[in-house]
């Protein structure tokens, strides 16, 4: 063979190569699924590298918090800058490794945990890990949360390479698979979810009986990790728990918690224990009967607590700089617009 | 360490790496540690690092017998030729005969060792399993524990193959291999180690030891050659796995037209299993520069069953042949047999008779290879029926194709093709099954109970395949044939790609993109081992 051919050949590879990367690549973004449809919480995570990150207030936890929480309430009610890193099910090393990443981005002065996931003592579902996961960013944050929240029938590998995991979705592509396949839509408003529906509580189910109410040994593992890294890095550690009626806040869980804000000075809020003085009505305010609040009580809760972190933690009204009050209109707007058209599709149904 | 697993796949990227970065003498040796690496990893879980010393045993026993036997022959040439005047023929044949009995005592004692334990750790709790049978068909409750042995991967394979080698040193065919630790080479050369083929040291020792360059032709023709195996095992034979999989877990819910249907998808997913798996194994040593057997040559093309096992697993059948079907007909006993079956039964049926026990032997000891099981067996002596009835017909045969002249023509050839791939279809059943009163159940109900219009309403549905699925096994098995049809002529690679290393890169890259994408691997699948690695 020639060199000149030889050459050819060499580079003709190369080329062969360099499409199959794209191809792969091109697969890649077209399977993994893009949570633009009836499932819209695995896009959360990923919106918050957009964002400029100088926030007050950081919340971080599961449904419980980027359903409850509207940080444009914080805003406009007491200047308060906040963001949420939820996601489904967030597991608490989850929590952990997204508030170490959080914190290599930014300080900000508080770190909201709702205590609701120190129930899971180990990995629950692949497909709930996955919503918090594939939206992370490649760090040594996500190399621990893949670490610590694998199946043993999974591989690392397998987020390194997520079409080894989504393979399979090549016969259940759907029209939003292409339509987004660029890039996706925003879906929260600061890491909060918007729900407008209304169904009200009639009836809450007979808590079940546990064999032991202790919590587990990797859950408390990681609320002291969550605890060392604030403190670590002078930021102060809120601990929460969200008034859903069910699944169940067992007052033994209940006590583990405050003994735990007792013994490391850390505040607690339980908001089980006030949803009069919120305001609450649960024939009005949850959009699944107990489970999670809808809009109307998301934005009580939110008032209740703005007062409540205004008063206790020390935190700044910002309303008066510029830049991030024309940062917060342009969220206001989209946040109303957002509003508007989930009212419309409301009432088409 | 599976060979679809993310482990086995990082473990070869390395090796190639290795192996091609570190001076080239040291190839051999690198191949020799991740041989044993490999097998190692299969024992790595607590309580089962014993399994790793039986092929160390059989590496040691043998290697040491070889010697020995070399040597003793070595030392009765040195001293027939040294006394070569003084010797008169009787002494020397004496004490030629002298040394072969000491020749045969060694060869002997490594077989049985090695068989031995071969057969205790695979065949001990089907002996205990039948003996508890016998005790309680005479009404007795008292049973035969089972024992709970680890069976060290392929050992059937590193066995026949050690074994392979030692008979043929004592048959004088080549030297003993002088190095042990290339001789442990030869045994544990892992991508054969656990699915064969079944290589002879004079095939491999050439290319084993020898240092090999990179040759961007060779080792992407390698790769060619591995990924074809994963499409073929990964694409088309694992998904097939989920159909037959239903099909034979519940027999009673799917009889019928579905033992017809589950047959066929029997036959293909274990034709792209077996082949694929082969196919990996031949690629990785092409890349290492090392030669290895073909052990498939279109087995599903055979026009008679005879033919059939001349293509396929073509090493077992040849080692078969080769070290049991020819000794056993050749053996003092057997030409007793003979001599006496031709006085007593006549010329006709005497001659046949030693052959035909020789053939059963061979066929119940093939059958049982695979496991410790009487569907084995039965599927052994099935085969073995159906070649010494086609002989047994061959007159009538002739008859027939004297009075019909169709021999030859296409129809003729294609009905060949059919009825051959329908008997193993028929006795593969046995292996589907695994349970012989079942087996012939449910062959019973494919003529009994009529269901097709059923199955092909919604039953095919049913089974745990859907319409993309059944759109990926025909296309992979169009592309299975139509590769089998090409490679009628040649080897399809290099009739097809060898000219342009641009057409391999592109070859490559599809079939990574059709692996990939169609797989059925990862979650949501079984990850299944290759059926033979059982064996």
């Amino acid at each position: 063979m020639d060199k000149k051919r030889k050459v050819k050949n060499i580079i003709l590879s190369l080329l062969v190569v360099a499409a199959l990367i794209l191809i792969l690549a091109a697969l890649t973004r077209l399977f993994m699924p893009k949570y633009m449809g009836e499932v819209k919480e695995g896009a959360l995570i990923g919106e918050y590298y957009d964002e400029e990150k100088d926030f007050d207030v950081v919340f971080v936890g599961d449904c419980e918090v980027y359903e409850n929480f509207v940080p444009l309430v914080l805003w406009e009610e007491h200047g308060i800058n906040s963001y949420i890193r939820g996601s489904a099910q967030q597991l608490i090393w989850q929590s952990y490794y997204l508030t170490e990443e959080t914190l290599k981005y930014e300080k900000p002065d508080v770190v909201v945990f709702n205590v609701l996931s120190m129930k899971y003592n180990e990995p629950q579902k692949e497909a709930y890990n996955r919503m918090t996961i594939d939206g992370m960013r490649w760090s040594p944050s996500k190399v621990g949360a893949i670490k610590a929240s694998m199946f043993e029938s999974e591989s690392f590998i397998e987020y390194v390479f997520p079409i080894l995991r989504f393979h399979s979705r090549w016969n259940e592509l759907e029209r939003e698979d292409f339509r987004y396949f660029f890039g996706n839509e925003k879906v929260g408003d600061n890491g909060y979810y918007m729900q407008l529906g209304v169904v009200p509580v009639d009836y809450i189910p007979e808590p079940k009986i546990l064999g032991t109410y202790e919590f587990g040994e990797a859950s408390w593992e990681y609320l002291n990790k969550i605890k060392d890294i604030c403190a670590e890095n002078d930021v102060e550690l809120v601990l929460i728990k969200a008034p859903s009626l069910y699944p169940e806040w067992y007052p033994e869980w209940d006590e583990q918690i405050v003994d735990f804000a007792e013994e490391n000075d850390l505040k607690y809020v339980n908001f089980l224990e006030c949803t009069d003085e919120i305001g609450l009505d649960f024939s009005t305010d949850t959009y699944d009967a107990g489970l999670h609040l809808n809009l109307s009580g998301a934005e009580k809760l939110t008032s209740y607590f703005g007062d409540y972190l205004a008063e206790n933690c020390d935190l700044e009204d910002r309303r008066d700089e510029p830049e991030l009050s024309a940062l917060w209109e342009n969220k206001k707007t989209a946040f109303y617009e957002r509003k508007a058209e989930l009212e419309e599709k409301f009432c088409e149904k | 360490m599976l060979f679809t697993s993310y482990t086995f796949i990082a473990f070869l990227i390395i090796l190639f790496l290795v192996y091609y970065l570190l001076p080239h003498k040291w190839q051999w040796v690198i191949t020799l540690c991740a041989g044993l690496f490999f097998y190692a990893y299969a024992f790595k879980d607590p309580g089962k690092q014993f399994g790793f010393f039986f092929i160390i045993i059989t590496i040691i026993t043998t290697y040491l017998s070889a010697r020995l036997i070399d040597r003793n022959l070595k030392i009765q040439q040195e001293y027939v030729k040294t006394n070569k005047e003084t010797l008169d023929r009787d002494v020397k044949k004496a004490y030629k005969e002298k040394m072969r009995k000491k020749r045969l005592l060694i060869l002997t004692g490594c077989l049985v060792l090695n068989f031995g334990i071969l057969a205790v750790l695979k065949y001990t709790n089907f002996a205990i399993s039948n003996v508890n049978g016998v005790i309680k068909l005479f009404g007795s409750e008292a049973a035969v524990g089972s024992v709970d042995f680890v069976l060290p991967l392929g050992i059937s394979f590193y066995t026949f193959q050690s074994m392979g080698y030692l008979i043929d040193v004592y048959r004088g065919k080549y030297e003993s291999v002088r190095n042990p630790f290339k001789f442990a080479l030869f045994v544990s050369f892992f991508p054969q180690l656990i699915q064969g083929p079944i290589s002879r040291y004079d095939d491999m020792a050439d290319s084993l030891f020898v240092p090999h360059s990179f040759d961007f032709t060779r080792v992407s023709r390698g790769i060619e050659r591995i990924l074809w195996g994963y499409f073929k095992k990964v694409v088309i034979a694992d998904r097939m796995l989920v159909g037959v999989k239903e099909i034979i877990g519940a027999p009673d819910t799917y009889f019928g037209f579905y033992v017809f249907l589950g047959a066929i998808f029997y036959a293909l997913e274990l034709y792209a299993d077996f082949t694929g798996g082969i196919d990996i194994t031949i690629g990785i040593a092409e890349v290492l520069g090392i030669k290895v057997r073909e052990n498939f040559e279109r087995p599903y093309f055979s026009k008679s069953i005879k033919e059939y096992w001349r293509r396929w697993h073509i090493s077992l059948g040849a080692w078969f042949t080769e070290y049991l079907f020819y000794p056993v007909s050749v053996s003092k006993p057997s030409l007793k047999l003979s001599k006496w079956s031709r006085a007593h039964l006549g010329e006709k049926v005497g001659k046949r008779l030693p052959v035909y026990i020789a053939t059963i032997s061979v066929w119940l000891i093939t059958g049982i290879w695979p496991g410790a099981a009487w569907n084995f067996a039965v599927w052994g002596l099935g085969n073995c029926f159906f070649i010494m009835l086609s002989e047994e017909l061959e007159p009538l045969y002739d008859k027939f194709h004297k009075r019909f002249n169709v021999l030859g023509t296409t129809p003729w050839k294609i009905f060949q093709i059919l009825r051959t791939f329908a008997i193993m279809c028929s006795l593969r059943m046995l292996d589907c099954y695994r349970n012989v009163p079942v087996t012939f159940k449910m062959f019973g109900t494919m003529f009994t109970r009529f269901n097709a219009p059923e199955v092909f309403r919604e039953g095919l549905w049913n089974i745990g395949l859907s319409i993309p699925d059944y759109i990926v096994l025909l296309c992979g098995t169009a592309v299975l044939f139509t590769v089998s049809m090409i490679g009628r002529h040649g080897d399809v690679r290099k009739r097809v790609f060898a000219k342009n290393p641009v057409v391999t890169v592109s070859v490559c890259s599809i079939l990574l993109i059709l692996i990939l994408v169609f797989g059925a691997y990862g979650i949501g699948y079984d990850a299944s081992q290759f059926i033979y690695n059982q064996f």
